[in-house]
């Protein structure tokens, strides 16, 4: 059976059993590997994508589920409705050298790109919030909490020129 | 001047890697290769004068080879798996190159001897010490690069090289105003002879080192970095396996039938341990290898249940174990004590929990083998495949990738997921390349744990609030039995269990002995390795004393530590730094705690708040570090503060427990870790110092667990003798 959706903006028809993963849908069949398998049961949020602007764990949303619907990943935040969100997201990311091994930061961006979204100026609550679903062992939860502060100041300076 | 040590290993691997870089890999490894940036340079107004020669790189040595597009690209014999080699090594060669930070780029070395681990005389990342061990290698593969550069514009300017400067990747002539890139030179410098000696940079005179310098680890913020989850090859296929489900526990017979007939299954193999699923995809190898029907004999499976454990655990501590330490006449210093306190400690087995669960990419044609994935233990890992699959270690290539987190789990004496991969490969006997995923639950169930812990601990308090002296006795399992590690273990006593048990402290008797337990349940180095448990029950049992002698616990530490000045030093600075003594308000409290290991001096204060609720939060810790010659300040930052972190998820949140043999955790919901909610500001302060560099991967970690601890001992009154705290006191 086939599935239908938009991926980083291009049309996508596969044909793959429905239950499957949007996660492997979109790393194994689909070949775009930036989105992470973590846990297979949305605890780690490794897995995170946007659904038609929401962030996704994508592990545990059947690719039917897509279907008809717009998904964003890591690799298509550059063109997306959040692009300068994204884009924000990634430069206070390398500014802040917030990476360490980098498998969780995926998800991280994700996440933290779709709350700048609805969040332009999160509260450190609103960061709890948003990124308590995202683990990183590596524990580089006090960079990620200033880059946001940081993009979101970007994007302001940005919005306001 | 400096003799050039590595002198032999450096020309062998040249002559190799030219020979390399005229096959396909080496022109593959060219591919990858980003443009590089235009040197820029006051020098700019100088004429460019070099020869037209086009040809091959200049590979000169193991370690730097310098592209025609000037382009360094460095060797980093240490896997990445966050804590930074690839940008750490780099500097120490672009230092002593005077090369342009921009221009250079860092690539995994292959497994070969030419990068071993000069500690160790095997190619392996471990003990944080990446920088220690390759400090001076990596600044001579600099200088030698540099001095045949040199050369090279020597001959071709017909001027003393002693007149020729090199400045952020340009080489000059001041006196005939001529100038050249690497990449102009590299040809020519490829046929200077090597030096016989080198003189490395005076301290004083570096321009990298101790500056802050972007990471060299990149593609971590868009998806491309590639981790072995990542790797996609033509036919690849993935696999995963059915474990038994208790340690101990071994196949007995299994049902493939429903598996099989699944889409895209392709091949179902019984292993050692396990029964392995072929397929296409991985989803298609996980729902197969739910379909199987496996029996599995239990008849000698592990059985126990860790509260009946940590019950053994305690009786044992009250009985003399193997002598460790020894020292002065601790009879004498219980009798003529004028308090005596005693404590136990407990600690639980911790998981690794990498955020990548273990994987492995191999193919083998029958006669070689090569390997991706996020390798730690190269020559180990190497020889062991090559054993199973009946061929020459040279015929096993491993390329090591970006690991997702590892924590002491990859380095691992048993090659354990590497050996499933290689004997899945085997068995199936075609040569495709094979995937092996484990999921999270895999991951957790499989092991290697920290070990679990008991801690006995007795003191005696002389008439001045003195520790007289100090009774220690530590019991789990040895993690170096059974392993090629085993001849560390001297008299019983393995140093992977004391290891930071020996107090920095000025204390006249001293004694620390241990049980060594023998479980079928598999256990592994965990970052900071046996500091996890000594550091914190030392440190905790220290502020137990503080009390009972009515002093206040910096004063108390720093009162003992007159021979320490590295251990005084880092307190003060913590201490200093975060205020220790200052007025609180209600509800909030101070704790601190200092520990060396791996040669680095770490001392932490945690501050928390504490709710009427018995809630509690970490607000703040302060960190001061000792370790030696900052090579990279902002990765010694990242690491300290990501250290931490690390540190205070087992002292809040993180057990795997036993319940009649069987693992009661299995994935992040039950393992609990440390989340963005519950991480404390970190202000991370580094001591200058001249000495050589040491470790900086993992010694923040084991000072986080009891200067929380501390803090809730002067928050409540009640000193934290268990790990996990929980999120209530």
């Amino acid at each position: 059976m086939k599935t239908n959706f938009t991926l980083n903006g291009t049309a996508q028809s596969i044909e793959i059993d429905p239950d499957t993963p949007l996660l492997w849908a979109i790393r194994d069949h689909l070949q775009l590997t930036g989105t992470k398998y973590g846990c297979g049961i949305a605890q780690c949020g490794a897995c995170t994508v946007h659904l038609n602007g929401k962030p996704n764990r994508s592990c545990v949303t059947p690719v039917s589920a897509a279907a008809g619907k717009v998904v964003t990943t890591i690799e298509g935040l550059a063109n997306s409705a959040v692009s300068a969100e994204g884009l924000a997201i990634q430069n206070a990311w390398n500014d802040a050298a917030v990476v360490q091994c980098g498998y969780c930061q995926s998800g991280q961006i994700m996440s933290a790109t779709a709350l700048l979204k609805t969040h332009p100026q999160p509260s450190d609550e609103d960061i709890d919030r948003a990124m308590a679903g995202n683990i990183c062992r590596c524990s580089t939860y006090m960079r990620i909490r200033a880059a946001i502060k940081h993009a979101a100041t970007d994007l302001r300076g940005e919005v306001m020129s | 001047m400096k003799r050039l040590k590595h002198a032999t290993k450096i020309v062998t691997r040249r002559a190799f890697l030219r020979k390399s870089f005229q096959s396909g890999t080496g022109l593959s490894l060219a591919l990858m290769l980003p443009g590089c940036v235009e040197p820029e340079d006051a020098t700019k107004t100088a004429a460019i004068d070099a020869p037209d020669m086009a040809g091959t790189p200049f590979v000169a040595n193991a370690f730097v080879t310098i592209g025609q597009d000037s382009t360094v690209t460095v060797q980093i014999k240490h896997v990445e798996m966050g804590q930074g080699p690839y940008t750490g090594l780099a500097t120490l060669v672009a230092e002593e190159l005077d090369a342009d930070w921009d221009q250079v780029v860092a690539v995994a070395a292959p497994a070969e001897p030419a990068y071993h681990n000069l500690h160790w005389g095997m190619q392996a990342t471990g003990g944080s010490s990446a920088i220690t061990n390759s400090f001076e290698q990596m600044r001579e593969a600099g200088a030698v690069a540099r001095y045949m550069l040199v050369g090279a514009a020597s001959q071709y300017w017909d001027v003393p090289a002693a007149k020729i400067e090199v400045t952020r990747g340009v080489i000059s002539h001041a006196a005939s105003n001529r100038q050249a890139s690497f990449g102009e030179l590299a040809s020519l410098a490829a046929e200077q002879a090597l030096p016989d000696f080198v003189t490395l940079k005076s301290p004083k005179d570096f321009v990298l080192i101790g500056t802050t310098l972007s990471r060299k680890d990149i593609g971590k913020t868009d998806g491309s970095a590639v981790f072995t989850q990542d790797i996609q090859l033509p036919n690849m296929l993935t696999a995963v396996v059915a474990h038994p489900p208790r340690y101990g526990a071994t196949l007995a017979s299994f049902d493939a039938t429903a598996a099989k007939e699944l889409p895209g299954v392709v091949d179902v193999l019984a292993l050692d341990n396990g029964v392995a699923v072929l397929a296409r995809t991985f989803w298609q190898a996980k729902q197969a290898r739910d379909a199987l029907d496996v029996s599995w004999n239990e008849d000698n499976a592990f059985v126990q249940s860790s509260a009946d454990l940590f019950a053994h655990y305690r009786q044992r501590a009250e009985t003399p174990g193997d002598s460790w330490i020894k020292e002065g006449d601790l009879a004498a210093a219980f009798e003529g004590a004028s308090q005596i306190v005693e404590a136990v400690y407990e600690v639980p087995f911790l998981a690794h929990a990498t955020m990548e669960p273990m994987n492995c990419v191999i193919q083998f044609n029958g006669t070689e083998a090569e390997f991706w994935y996020g390798c730690q233990f190269q020559t180990v890992d190497q020889a062991q495949a090559a054993q199973v699959l009946g061929i020459a270690p040279e015929k096993v290539k491993i390329n090591t990738l970006l690991a997702g987190g590892s924590f002491g789990r990859r380095a691992n004496a048993h090659s354990d997921y590497v050996l499933e991969t290689t004997q899945i490969a085997k068995a199936h006997g075609k040569s495709v390349p094979i995937k092996l995923v484990w999921t999270r639950e895999d991951d957790t169930n499989a092991g290697y744990f920290r070990p679990m812990y008991v801690h006995r601990l007795k003191a005696a308090l002389d008439d001045a609030g003195n520790i007289a002296g100090w009774q220690h006795r530590i019991v789990g399992q040895s993690i170096s039995k059974g392993t090629m590690f085993e001849p560390m273990i001297q008299n019983g006593v393995d140093p992977q269990t004391v290891e930071g048990a020996h107090v920095p402290y000025a204390i006249p008797a001293q004694e620390v002995e241990t049980h060594a337990v023998d479980l079928p349940v598999p256990v592994l180095w965990w970052r900071s390795v046996a500091s996890t448990h000594t550091a914190y029950v030392t440190e905790a049992f220290i502020d137990e004393l503080a009390a009972a002698a009515g002093r206040d616990p910096l004063e108390f530490r720093m009162s003992m530590l007159d021979d320490q000045p590295r251990h005084q030093q880092v307190l003060a600075l913590a201490a200093e730094k975060a205020g220790w003594g200052s007025p609180l308000p209600s509800g909030r409290a101070r704790g601190i705690a200092v520990h060396q290991s791996f040669g680095t001096y770490v001392a932490e204060v945690a501050e928390v708040s504490v709710a009427e609720s018995g809630d509690y939060k970490v607000e703040k810790v302060t960190c001061a570090v000792d370790c030696g010659i900052a090579v990279n300040p902002d990765v010694i930052r990242a690491q300290m503060e990501g250290g931490i972190g690390f540190g205070l998820s087992p002292a809040m949140l993180s057990e795997i427990t036993f319940e009649n043999g069987a693992m009661v955790q299995s994935s992040f919901h039950d393992y609990k870790v440390l989340r963005i909610n519950q991480m404390p500001d970190i202000d991370v302060h580094i001591v200058p110092s001249a000495e050589a560099p040491t470790g900086v991967g993992e010694p923040s970690t084991p000072v986080a667990a009891p200067a929380l601890a501390n803090a809730l001992f002067a928050a409540t009154s009640i000193p934290r003798r268990k790990l996990p705290i929980g999120l209530k006191v």
